[in-house]
Formats: C-alpha cells, structure tokens, sequence
C-alpha cells in the first residue's frame, strides 16, 4: 500500500494563548506547537497498516516550528520516508494549506491504485473547513472523515469505520486511491524512544518538495480574535485538598446526591 | 429579496438530530433581520418523511432517493449545489457534526463560497453576516465576516437553542429530482455501540476524567469516588483513545450526551467536543490544574488544583459524611 500522512503542528493549547497586536491572529512570540493530535492517530493507522499488508509509509508537513522533531519521530516510528514543503504553514488558512498539499500530490504523480492519503480528520485551527475533504475534492478522490479504523479489502477496496454520535459507528467500503480523515487509530499512538529519534536524525533525511506558495493565505475576512469573556465562569474554591473537597461535600450534599 | 438560506436538515436512523432545529432557529433569526427565506433540504429516502417537522422552514426541499442515504460527503454536497443553484441561496447551514463533517469544505470548494467552521453565534451586520468561531479547543473566538451574507457556514451543536427552531407549522413542501452520481463509498453496516455494564446516560451522578488523570492507574480513584457517591466513571476522547475504559464510557461528540444531576470533572480541559455532551449536566464541579481551561467558564464550581490530590481527599470526605 502507498500509504501518505499529512501532519500538521498546531498550538498546544496547554499553554496560555494570545492575540496578536494586530487582533486578528495569535501571538506566535510564546507559542508552542505540538503534532495536531488526530494526525498522530493518521500516522498510527498507516504503521499499523503498513504492519498488516505491507507498503511505504511518506508522512508529508508543510514547514512549521519543530516539524522537523515531529517528521524524523515519525521515521524513527516506521514511516519510510519523511517530505518537508517548504512554505511556512503559519499565516495560512485551511484552503491554502490543502491547495498546497493537493498541488504536491498532483505533481508528483504519487497516487497509484493503492495510495491512501491520511489526514486527520481535523484540528483545532481549522476555521475554513478541513484539509481532508478539501484535499480530496481537489484530487477528485473520495473521502470518509471520522474514521476509527481502516482494514484493507482485497480488489483495491478498504473496508472503514466511521464515528457518528452516540457511540454508534458505521462501515463503508471505499474505492482505492482514496482520503480519508482519521479521528482515531486502532490502538493508541505508539511510543519511541528518545534515543531512537536522535539516531535516526543522525542517519535519515528530510526530503524538500518545491512548491509554489498559495496566492491567497486567508480566504476568510477575518474581523477580530479575541478570548472568550468568562461570563459565566465557576465559583471557585481554595484550599489544601482536604478544604476544597470539604467546599465540594456541601456542593454534592446541596444537590442531593449524598 | 436578500440572498436566501438554506439550512441542511441533519437526521440519523430516522430521527431528526437537534442540530437541525438549532439551525432553523439560527436561520429564521438572520433571516427575519434581512427578509429572506428560510429552505431546508432534506436528502435520501430516509429523511424524505420528516419534512412536517421542519415547520419553521419557508419551504422544504426534497430528494427522496435512497442512494442519498448515508451517503458520502461529496455526494451530499453535489446534491447540495444543485439545490444552491436552483434556490439561489447565498448562506448555506450544515453541522459541525461527525454526520455532516466534510461536506461543508467540499460544497464551499465547488460553490466558490467562503467557509466558516464551528461557529456558534451569527449575526446580520447591514447585508453581511458576522460568525463568531471557537478555535484552539475554545480558548480563542474569531470573528469572520461574510460580505453580503455569502457563505457556508458550520454550525456547532449546543450553540444555537433548538426551540427556536421549532413549529407546529406545516411547512410547503417541492420534490426535486437530481442526479446522484455512482460514489466510490459505499455504506455496508452499521455497528451497534457496546452497552456493557453501565450505561452512562442513566447515572445521577458521573465523575469524569480527562487528560489530566495521567495514567490508566489513576482511573481506579475517580472508580473509588463514583462508587462512594453511588455512580459511574465516564471519560473525555483521550482517556478513551488510550484504552483505558471503555467506549459505552465516552462523553462528547463521538460519544454520549449525559444530564446527570452532578458532573464532576477532573482533569478535563473542557473542549468543545467534551462540553457537547455534559453541557446539560445540572451541576457541573471541575477541578483543573490549568486556571484558564475553558471548562471552568461554564461549570458551576472550580477548583484549580491536582486531581491526584483532589480526587481522594474528596472520596474520604464523602464517606465520613455518608458515615
């Protein structure tokens, strides 16, 4: 199988965000990026397809801060071979970001009768629609988003499950090539070493795609971004755990539930 | 007559979801602002007979072919430009939903219109219509502004009231026929969630655990608390991604939506995805380590704290109080 994840950084959300001076961005002074985590999970279904039925793992960024830590801990996890685009991913929307990956795989030729490109199926950043869908309308290709597991059929087909709400989840079987966006990989992430990573970038290579920048960044006119006003925020309470959970008895006693 | 809107009616096996009538009341206020009608399209032979249901439409339009069913995102949104071209709606509604996802970005794509995602607040500004958006798990809103009303937006569940959206009314219904192109997804079974032991819907009480629980371990103090106060351990995405509990336990988009008389969250960021499904919760508690997690601006009370702490300190507490 020709197997493509497409990963993309976004801010860790862990930390404090904030709007940049010209109040329609974030600040990018103390950002810190992270692997979109359902992309994680993209790269966990191809190695684990890849385990099943053999095939080529290319995982594929464009340039962000620390890609390069993400796509050389991706080879040291299996994937074969590691594309970096060299346009800056800040600053662009969701089109613009998915016309650049779509003009990638339209020039280099890549997508045979077994390729499955692997997005996740969405992230936290992703205000004008999603790279899958995006992708695969500009490929002509077809698309399943919300995908929690993919098994390969036999006469270029794959058998995927979608999550719909509820817990409820339905199999459809795509025609190969095709994109689908993962929400979820059949087993957790896997983990790799320190070690193993700092070896590979020792020995591996990142690979460079020559591509033009998108014309228009930002299709979206943008007006303001701003932190949502606390409203409606929680009482709160202060104290050595044993004090707070006294706050929090009176709370549960209050609503009858003990 | 300003542009017209078209809002995609959202059902599953049969039911009309809540998010349709979130989008119906979303649609009927921005349109009484500009005077346009307000359409609904209802697509498959599935969805064909609940059309009474969407009284609050002008009209609802109707495509009663089976091969509409479940269908992929792509077939939807051809369908979808056939009916924008004939109606000449400028603003299209869909939902931000696992059902819907990804046909919004495919209709903006072939209609040529802007797309905005998650939003959950839209107002009409003169003939434009401003959609406020949450990003980066809710931390973050952006304002966008769809010049003359032109867009396709995605409307996030729990943003918009669905009684707005309801009417006794019956709305004047059109059949359309159009053509379905032969998809290369084909839907083959539907797989029924697991029941197991507990089911998380029927529970007075849940203690829920996030990220923040750290390690699969760590799980059994929030089963200690739950069991103390006589209820059930649920979960966000993560903790359910990781094994360690099981998928009837998952709270959120994917999962189930609970009202329990209290919620307890711990170690939960309070993503949009999570807060989809305990909004509703009566009481909600959340303890955090992070004072800015979003979650505290829609639970009732907070603590910024451990929850390794937190979680057994309040265990013992409730049991010397039950004696």
């Amino acid at each position: 199988m020709n197997l493509y994840v497409l990963l993309k950084m976004v801010p860790d959300t862990v930390e404090e965000l904030n709007v940049a001076a010209d109040g329609k961005s974030l600040d990018s002074e103390f950002l810190r990026f992270k692997l979109s985590e359902p992309d994680d999970h993209a790269l966990e279904q191809a190695l684990i397809l890849k385990e099943k039925h053999g095939g080529k793992v290319t995982v594929v960024a464009l340039d962000a801060p620390e890609v390069d830590d993400v796509l050389f801990t991706a080879l040291a996890k299996g994937a074969d071979r590691a594309v970096k685009v060299p346009i800056n991913q800040a600053g662009l929307g969701t089109v613009a970001s998915a016309k650049v990956l779509a003009d990638f795989f339209a020039a280099s030729g890549q997508i045979t009768p077994d390729t499955l490109l692997l997005p996740g199926s969405q992230a936290i950043d992703d205000l004008e629609g999603e790279v899958a869908p995006l992708l695969a309308a500009a490929l002509n290709l077809p698309y399943v988003g919300v995908v929690c597991g993919v098994k390969a059929a036999a006469d270029g087909k794959a058998t995927v499950m979608k999550e719909f709400a509820g817990g409820l989840r339905a199999e459809f079987e795509v025609t190969l090539p095709t994109v689908l966006g993962i929400q979820s990989a059949e087993k957790p992430p896997r983990y790799v070493p320190v070690a193993k990573v700092r070896a590979v970038m020792k020995s591996a290579k990142i690979e460079d795609a020559d591509l033009t920048p998108p014309d228009r960044p930002i299709q979206l006119d943008i007006e303001r971004m701003y932190k949502p006003e606390a409203a409606g925020r929680a009482e709160m309470f202060e104290g050595t755990p044993e004090e707070v959970a006294d706050k929090l008895v009176e709370v549960l006693a209050k609503n009858s539930v003990i | 007559m300003a542009n017209a809107i078209l809002v995609l009616a959202e059902q599953l096996r049969g039911e009309v979801s809540d998010i349709t009538f979130e989008m119906l009341g979303a649609g009927r206020a921005l349109a009484g602002a500009s005077g346009a009608p307000l359409y609904a399209a209802l697509l498959g032979s599935e969805a064909a007979p609940l059309a009474a249901k969407l009284g609050t439409a002008d009209k609802v339009f109707v495509v009663d072919n089976p091969q509409l069913n479940l269908a992929p995102a792509g077939t939807v949104a051809a369908a979808l430009k056939v009916l924008l071209d004939q109606t000449q709606a400028g603003l299209v509604l869909l939902g931000c939903t696992n059902v819907s996802l990804g046909i919004s970005s495919i209709l903006a794509a072939r209609a040529g219109l802007p797309m905005v995602n998650f939003c959950r607040a839209a107002k009409a500004e003169g003939g434009a219509v401003v959609c406020t958006s949450q990003l980066f798990g809710g931390k973050i809103l952006s304002d966008v502004k769809l010049a003359e009303g032109r867009g396709v937006v995605s409307i996030y569940p729990g943003a918009f009231s669905p009684d707005a959206g309801k009417s006794d009314k019956t709305p004047p219904v059109e059949k359309v026929d159009l053509p379905v192109e032969e998809s290369k997804v084909v839907f083959k079974q539907y797989l029924e969630p697991e029941t197991g032991d507990v089911d998380i819907t029927k529970q007075n009480v849940l203690v829920g655990v996030g990220r923040g629980i750290q390690t699969q371990d760590n799980v059994q103090l929030a089963e200690d608390l739950a069991q103390v106060l006589g209820g059930a351990v649920c979960a966000s995405r993560p903790v359910i991604d990781q094994g360690w509990l099981p998928l009837n336990r998952q709270v959120g988009k994917s999962g189930m939506n609970v009202k329990p008389r209290v919620y307890l969250a711990f170690g939960i960021s309070g993503a949009p995805e999570h807060w989809e499904g305990m909004q509703n919760s009566q009481c909600i508690i959340a303890v955090n380590t992070d004072p800015k997690a979003p979650i505290f601006d829609g639970a009732h009370y907070g603590v910024v704290g451990d929850v390794l702490e937190v979680l057994p300190a309040l265990t013992e507490k409730v049991k010397a109080k039950k004696g």
